[in-house]
């Protein structure tokens, strides 16, 4: 490495510490703070003022102590160990830290990233003289039980494989690979590659949405999908179950891997995702589910610098891991503090505010942010995909501030959580008619090929139905429910079976908390087939009030809990019930 | 160490500037000495080379630009702490003021404290009984929670906290070792005395320790006292193994003391003037709440904070419930129909709740209950809103009785008398009963078999 550059800090305000002078350093440079070296990163430059935020406590800085530069930006390290791990916003893992420091974070505290001293069982996959070049698998290592660590040639390097080592157990240090390339230079590939955070991974290119990431959760799956290398967002004041909802997603979804960020949130709320993650088995491996999961704690009593940068930490791990042609889902809980971040930092810096004192640049930031999902054909010919779900905190659970807003634009999915579905205890509480999904045409053969051709056409009269309840309902708020005629009272008491036995979903029940595709499919099937019997019915003059007695709406509701997910066909004895019903309410009244 | 500075540049408001310092360090204190007689303590808010911006915790009144000494002490705010700090009363940066004369400890801790790393923390399960239906059944407190207090002006947010302080601490195992820790930011005299009152009263007075800034103390000062407060909190309880109630009152003072100090500094603001670290700030607080592996005390939290007009979306609320995990709310509506404790059910959330309660903890039935409860609750406001429109003998027999469990569920369930301590079995009974005057097919949240288990059997057709 070429000499370093080093400054000395002439002023302190919070995070931010500048240096005088003209100092060589580099844009987005990690620069190494006092004495203590505290991790921070270059921010603005100047002809005679360097900006530095730090990711660390800054208490105890003197001016007059030195920085000095790393020589490469802010980067994460990329080798087999980080899935079943959990960092803190730059990648420094916490485990370690906790081992180092004890209980409390300490400032200062120098880890490696990931483990340079175990031993990974590791298969060689290519042999001398195969050209490699960026994104080419040269080994495979089983990093957990369910997942197989895919190490591949970093992107923009390329030759000709001179010498290999047998298979056998090594470190993520071992050079495993030697390859020679166009200007003759020899280079020593190991597992480990280095990847600046801010900087996406390159890709061939980027194919459309065509498949939907199945979480098993109804109002999702069914009624406002994401697909495979989609962007939705999850908005909803203080208590509406931002986090149970995500929590949810990271543990059904069909992704391969899920990065979870904790991005200014609580503490206690990681400890209890890396205690359930731990305990709970992916239903699809039989494995913890902490073997296909890294967690990224930034908590919101941990610096403020290192929690901007947390977002960008997970958004590259997940990069890396699509590389490998694996699906990889992002929760960000949560982007507004992301922004709130942004907007701190922005203040000292003395930045012009825009928005509610958000810096200008808001909306770009998320913007790009978002722009790194996609489903994607990988340098090495494979196909991977990032899904990003972020949660968004609004302030006062008001939708119109400017995070909510900017995210609209560049997300496809909505999910917008009410407040006073939330007092009700109706969760997930994602409102169906605020909420919208921009996929379900993409997705609509996918559905049609897979779980039935009528899917979206049920799903869309369920929508329907749910929309003229609403209408309906404003009525009813004005006069009372008594005075509508019986066809539009069945409307209400179907939507209210939609409501309670198909968008409300508990996610402390065994069956309940995530349900198949072919469930969903059946449960719809059975509620409109008790819409379309008891309209008949209703049709032929008989009163609401007969029809409720007969218990049908109530048993209809239950099926979520009566019907265990192992024995699906239980089913199809409801269509018979509903016959039964109907028979019966014609032989007593007509 | 030892230079002094005599007088400084710059005073505005509670910040003076002091030029020409050397070795100064960010957060330092620095100690000033007011005409040779009167002592001051400050703190480094930012360093610009030998230029250092200091905030004053006492006020920077008599302070002139020449007759003022400065000194380094060399290290950031400090606060002494030892297990004789029950039972006493200090001031808001730790300085005792009860007259009985100062601790002897040279143990001192940084009041800025450490974020707590999330894999040595303990998931808290435990949750603590307080003798309150509205709580016990519906927002269960559990021991390393933080759960605040969202009030107004004139509500019995205190008559609230000092219930749950008696009834909490009178808990099934008395063995354990409890404490309180009391900090008070910028609130009344009255307030004060009631809570010293209340603590007397219920016989926990030698096991509380008060950090008292009142209303007209310095608006500085009141920007550490949580944080002295808290340390003291982990040091009782992670290091002495007790359980620690903290009890901080008011946290709308305290934000509101971070605002005037921001302005001063000339900083730019975010939301309503509030500096755009007001989440940070908070967030270094209410985090100071948990549980750590190893160790078998804990710190539970319940801030109190009012309103500003009731507006829960008002910054400080909002930002706080962003961080807490839940809240109690407290309405004006019932209180002026006097019911007590007047908590407003449905804002109200224990997010912790979940994981402390149900078979092996309290009893099987109890979460599916508390959002039956609060579902049927939900559909009283319907009902309600229906009646002021139509009257509420147009209502259909199911509304009307929606409305008569409405007003039962808020007398009894929610109302109780300021010493009345219900048992868990008692509450949860009491809420079954309740919802005996609801037909049983409305009961769409619990479980069928729990209904067949608990439903009142002679309520059927009532």
């Amino acid at each position: 490495m070429d000499s370093k550059n080093t400054g000395k800090i002439y002023g302190i305000n919070g995070p931010v510490i500048y240096l005088k002078g003209k100092t060589g350093f580099r844009m987005s440079e990690m620069v190494y703070v006092g004495e203590e070296r505290l991790v921070g990163e270059v921010i603005s430059l100047d002809k005679d003022m360097t900006t530095i935020q730090v990711y660390e406590e800054t208490s105890g800085l003197r001016p007059g102590e030195s920085v000095e530069t790393s020589g490469s930006a802010v980067s994460v390290t990329l080798a087999p160990g980080i899935l079943n791990n959990i960092f803190d916003g730059i990648e420094r893992p916490l485990d370690q830290i906790a081992e180092k420091g004890g209980a409390f974070i300490t400032r200062g505290v120098s880890v490696d990233s990931l483990d340079t001293e175990k031993k990974w069982e590791t298969h060689l996959t290519v042999s001398e003289g195969d050209l490699v070049h960026g994104g080419t698998i040269i080994a495979e290592v089983p990093e957990t039980r369910a997942i197989v660590h895919k190490c591949m040639v970093p992107p923009e390097v390329e030759g000709t494989v001179v010498s290999v080592v047998p298979d056998g157990e090594y470190t993520i240090q071992d050079t495993l690979v030697v390859i020679e390339q166009a200007n003759g230079e020899k280079k020593e590939l190991s597992m480990t590659q280095h990847w600046p955070i801010r900087v996406p991974r390159p890709v061939h290119h980027r194919y459309s949405a065509n498949e939907p990431l199945i979480t098993g959760q109804r109002i999702l799956d069914t009624m406002f999908p994401i697909a495979k290398g989609g962007t939705a967002a999850i908005p909803g004041g203080f208590g509406t179950g931002k986090t149970m909802t995500q929590h949810q997603i990271a543990k059904w979804a069909n992704a391969d891997i899920i990065i979870y960020i904790g991005c200014g949130e609580r503490g206690n709320e990681m400890t209890q995702v890396l205690e359930e993650f731990s305990e709970l088995v992916d239903p699809r491996s039989g494995n913890p589910l902490m073997d296909r999961t890294t967690l990224i704690a930034n908590t919101s009593n941990m610096p403020v610098a290192a929690r901007e940068a947390s977002i960008y930490t997970g958004l590259t791990l997940a990069e890396y891991y699509r590389d490998m042609g694996y699906d990889v889902a992002i929760m960000a809980d949560s982007t507004s503090r992301w922004a709130e971040a942004l907007r701190e930092l922005s203040g000292r810096l003395e930045e012009m505010p825009a928005e509610e004192g958000f810096p200008a640049y808001l909306a770009s930031r998320l913007s790009a942010f978002y722009e790194r999902a996609g489903m994607m054909q990988t340098l090495n010919g494979g196909t991977g995909s990032v899904s990003i779900i972020g949660a968004v905190s609004p302030q006062g659970g008001d939708f119109s501030e400017p995070v909510t807003q900017n995210t609209k634009r560049f997300v496809r999915c909505f999910w917008g959580l009410d407040k006073s579905l939330a007092y009700a205890r109706h969760f997930p509480a994602i409102h169906w008619l605020t909420s919208y999904s921009e996929y379900l045409p993409d997705l609509a053969g996918w559905y049609s090929d897979h779980v039935s051709p009528k899917f979206v056409d049920y799903r869309n009269r369920m929508m329907t139905l749910l929309n003229q309840e609403s209408s309906l309902m404003e009525i009813v708020k004005l006069i009372g429910g008594d005075v509508l005629p019986d066809d539009q009272k069945l409307i209400l008491e179907i939507a209210k079976v939609i409501r309670l036995g198909f968008l409300q979903q508990n996610a402390f029940h065994k069956d309940d908390t995530c349900v198949s595709m072919e469930k969903q499919f059946k449960m719809m099937d059975v509620i409109l087939y008790l819409y379309r019997k008891a309209r008949k019915l209703v049709a032929m003059g008989m009163p609401m009030s007969v029809l409720k007695a007969e218990g049908i709406f109530e048993k209809v509701i239950a099926i979520k809990y009566d019907v265990p997910n192992d024995n699906i066909s239980l089913l199809d004895i409801y269509k018979n019930d509903i016959d039964d019903f109907y028979n019966s309410v014609i032989e007593k009244n007509g | 160490m030892a230079i002094e500075y005599l007088g400084l540049s710059n005073i505005n408001g509670p910040l003076v500037v002091l030029e020409g310092v050397q070795e100064a360090f960010f957060d330092e204190i620095v100690e000033f000495v007011v005409d040779g007689n009167t002592r001051k303590m400050g703190r480094i808010v930012e360093l610009d080379e030998d230029k250092a911006v200091i905030q004053v915790f006492e006020g920077t009144e008599n302070m002139s630009l020449t007759n003022t000494h400065t000194r380094l002490s060399g290290h950031p705010m400090e606060v002494a702490v030892s297990p004789d700090m029950l039972g006493r009363t200090f001031n808001g940066i730790g300085q005792p003021i009860d007259g009985m004369g100062s601790l002897t400890s040279t143990d001192k801790r940084d009041v800025n404290g450490l974020p707590l790393n999330p894999v040595r923390r303990e998931y808290p399960r435990n949750y603590i009984r307080t003798g309150i239906s509205a709580i016990d059944g519906l927002t269960t407190l559990i021991r390393g929670q933080k759960l605040p207090i969202f009030s107004g002006n004139g509500l019995p947010h205190d008559q609230l906290a000092a219930q749950i302080v008696r009834q909490a601490s009178l808990g099934d195992d008395s063995e354990e070792k409890f404490a309180i820790v009391f900090g008070a930011m910028g609130v009344k005299h009255d307030v004060a005395d009631f809570f010293r009152k209340a603590f007397e009263e219920s016989g926990v007075a030698d096991h509380v320790c008060m950090f008292l800034n009142l209303a007209n103390d310095p608006v500085v000062e009141r920007l550490i006292t949580p944080k002295v407060a808290l340390t003291v909190a982990e040091y009782l309880a992670f290091e002495c193994n007790m359980h620690i109630l903290v009890i901080l009152t008011d946290m709308t003072s305290f934000a509101e003391a971070m605002r005037e100090v921001s302005s001063s500094r000339g900083e730019i603001p975010s939301r309503k003037g509030y500096p755009g670290y007001l989440y940070s700030e908070l967030a270094t607080i209410y985090e100071r709440a948990g549980i750590v592996e190893g160790a078998s005390g804990s710190v539970t939290q319940l801030p109190i904070l009012t309103m500003p007009n009731d507006d829960i979306t008002h910054p400080i609320p909002d930002l706080t419930g962003y961080i807490t995990e839940g809240q109690v709310v407290l309405d004006r509506s019932l209180h002026g129909q006097s019911v007590y404790p007047p908590i407003s059910i449905l804002p109200s959330l224990s997010r912790l709740m979940k994981d402390g309660i149900g078979k092996g903890y309290t009893r099987e039935d109890h979460q599916d209950l508390a959002n039956q409860l609060f579902s049927a609750y939900a559909k009283v406001g319907e009902a309600r809103n229906l009646a002021s429109v139509i009257g509420e003998d147009e209502l259909s027999p199911i509304d009307k009785r929606y409305l008569k469990f409405g007003e039962e569920f808020e007398k009894r369930y929610v109302g109780q008398g300021p010493s009345e301590n219900r048992t868990i079995q008692q509450t949860l009974d009491l809420g079954w009963e309740l919802l005996g005057l609801l037909p049983k097919e409305e009961l769409d949240r619990v479980d069928t078999k729990l209904i067949d288990l608990y439903y009142p059997q002679e309520a059927e057709g009532v």
